[in-house]
């Protein structure tokens, strides 16, 4: 009972930690979406600057909804849309650190925790590079479940990368759900294994 | 001896006159996949017509006999435009007076005959309704819009990329869905009477699984902007943007309550996957118990407020339906991503066949479903999103 309340101390610290962090490199005010009666579509800059006065009176705020003691706040914000547009991609140097996941899991098998650490070894011998991490799952989960899940994947290894010295503006996230199976011809655990995965694709300043 | 036979000639003549037509009679409830049918006959329809109403007829929870045996009588004529009366085999009233339908191609006459029919049991018609789905060929998706039986299918997007969860707007000739047409799974709003359309929700990391409210005045969504995969809502013209969970538990696919109080989502806690709602502007969010079934996903809330519809991934994939207020959860069919139509026990789904899908089509009260047409030159048709 002790351990467990010492435990629990320790999580609530370094999460405490964390959640500070993140609130120092939060942007001021909310960032709104983009004015969807705009005829434009095809302009991917950035969606996300904040309009002149961007806050209705009475709209509470993200942050703002108080937190349960015991539920931990969550990862570091994900980066501005386009931050890396029209970098160089490359799917290959990193390909062997490939991230494979359990079924239904997005936790990181201490058996892959060698190749994060190997991916964040990359980027600090490699600064002023990113990298986009592509979170897949197999074919067995229904469409948006997977979606979710792809992306709940990429998230975890980008914690892990920001937790190992990782920059966060470094790290962008991408989920496929289902969409892009490594192997789509087999229906069964070999092919599934396969499938469920997190890609690493560097990204390099033109 | 002579006065016998005649006594029993009698007898039987009298006999048979007095005897009824076995009619079977179904009164309208709808216990999810215990009520029968009800059972009408068809009589003077041909081809395409009498197929096409066979097909509405079927996927609303009725069945096909004989004249002496039906409840309804339907019947009517082809040639040219389709005429068509409903009488009621028990009163013998008729239900729907005889009308010529012109003015429209026969699959469409024959579809607003099959809605008059319906109409005078009191029901909502959905034989003129519309669904958005996700169309596939070759790795890559659009979106398309056709009628609930599958026909006249069009593009809604051509971008060559991946699209995925449309979700039509209440009432209106317009859609949201997921595109990854700029690099990215983002949410898109696209107009289909102007053709215009935006990126809604572009946020970094993942936008997906948009929903939007009944009265279309806010949408619900999964973003990871803040670090993990949360539920969101806004108002539909992007302000507002309020975060709702905030928790390493899991969120997805979100879908609104008729009277636009609650959005429900599926959540997962630990291991242990739930149906939860939360109210829209914050707060605790509650479970909704699916007593029995393992693992429900992708919710959608029946019109009429009654049920939640919904996929249960224990096993293999089903579609189950439970009271909305939660308690004891019925499997009903083999398929996932449900879409109720209007009329509140008709819904799509998608039914896998190896590694491609198929709509299909399932009356909840009797368990009736039947799959869509086969849309040539698509591989691939799933995540149906019924326009209410």
């Amino acid at each position: 009972m002790k351990m467990m309340k010492f435990a629990n101390l320790l999580v609530i610290a370094l999460v405490m930690t964390v959640a500070a962090s993140g609130c120092r490199k939060k942007p001021v005010g909310v960032t709104p979406l983009p004015n969807p009666y705009a005829k434009n579509v095809g302009n991917p800059g950035p969606g996300t600057t904040v309009p002149p006065g961007g806050r209705t009176p009475g709209e509470r705020m993200p942050g703002e909804t108080p937190i349960p003691s015991e539920i931990s706040p969550t990862g570091h914000p994900s980066n501005e849309p386009g931050l890396h547009q029209g970098w160089n991609e490359d799917a290959e140097v990193l390909r062997a650190d490939t991230v494979h996941f359990d079924f239904d899991s997005s936790v990181i098998k201490a058996s892959e925790k060698p190749k994060v650490s190997a991916v964040a070894d990359y980027l600090k011998a490699n600064p002023g590079k990113a990298v986009r991490i592509e979170g897949n799952c197999d074919e067995r989960g229904t469409e948006e479940y997977n979606r979710a899940l792809g992306e709940r994947r990429a998230l975890a290894v980008r914690e892990e990368l920001i937790s190992l010295g990782i920059g966060p503006t470094e790290v962008d996230t991408k989920s496929w759900g289902k969409d892009n199976p490594a192997n789509d011809q087999g229906h069964d655990e070999a092919a599934w294994k396969q499938n469920r995965r997190d890609d690493f694709i560097t990204l390099t300043k033109p | 001896m002579q006065f016998k036979h005649l006594f029993l000639a009698l007898a039987l003549v009298a006999t048979s006159s007095f005897a009824q037509p076995q009619i079977q009679i179904t009164k309208e409830v709808s216990v999810p996949g215990l009520t029968p049918p009800i059972y009408v006959s068809m009589s003077g329809f041909t081809g395409e017509a009498a197929q096409v109403l066979r097909f509405d007829l079927y996927v609303q929870g009725f069945a096909f006999t004989n004249a002496e045996a039906a409840q309804y009588l339907i019947s009517g004529s082809d040639n040219g435009n389709l005429q068509g009366k409903v009488t009621d085999n028990i009163t013998k009233s008729i239900i729907v007076p005889p009308k010529a339908y012109k003015d429209a191609a026969l699959r469409r006459q024959a579809h607003a005959f099959a809605d008059d029919f319906v109409v005078a049991l009191g029901r909502k018609p959905i034989a003129q309704t519309k669904v958005a789905w996700k169309g596939e060929n070759n790795h890559h998706s659009e979106i398309y819009l056709s009628d609930f039986d599958g026909h006249n299918a069009q593009p809604v997007t051509q971008d060559n990329s991946i699209v995925a969860a449309p979700c039509m707007v209440p009432g209106r000739l317009a859609i949201y869905y997921v595109s990854y047409k700029l690099d990215n799974a983002d949410i898109f709003y696209h107009n289909l009477s102007t053709g215009e359309r935006n990126a809604f929700a572009r946020y970094g990391g993942s936008n997906i699984s948009p929903a939007v409210s009944p009265d279309g005045s806010r949408v619900a969504m999964i973003l990871s902007k803040d670090g993990w995969t949360d539920l969101y809502v806004c108002n539909s013209d992007g302000t507002g943007l309020k975060r709702l969970t905030k928790s390493p538990q899991d969120e997805s696919s979100p879908c609104w309550s008729p009277d636009g109080r609650w959005i429900c989502y599926a959540s997962k806690d630990k291991e242990r996957r739930a149906l939860s709602k939360i109210s829209p502007d914050g707060g605790e969010p509650q479970r909704i118990p699916t007593a029995g079934i393992l693992s429900p996903t992708e919710p959608d809330w029946s019109p009429d407020g009654k049920l939640i519809a919904f996929t249960s991934q224990g096993g293999g994939f089903s579609i189950c339906v439970v009271p909305a207020t939660g308690g004891a959860a019925t499997v009903l069919v083999a398929g996932e991503d449900p879409s109720w139509s209007p009329n509140s026990r008709t819904l799509m789904y998608g039914r896998r066949q190896g590694g491609r899908y198929t709509l299909s089509l399932l009356d909840v009260p009797t368990k009736q479903y039947k799959d869509v047409s086969h849309i040539p030159g698509i591989s691939s048709q799933s995540q149906p999103s019924w326009a209410r």
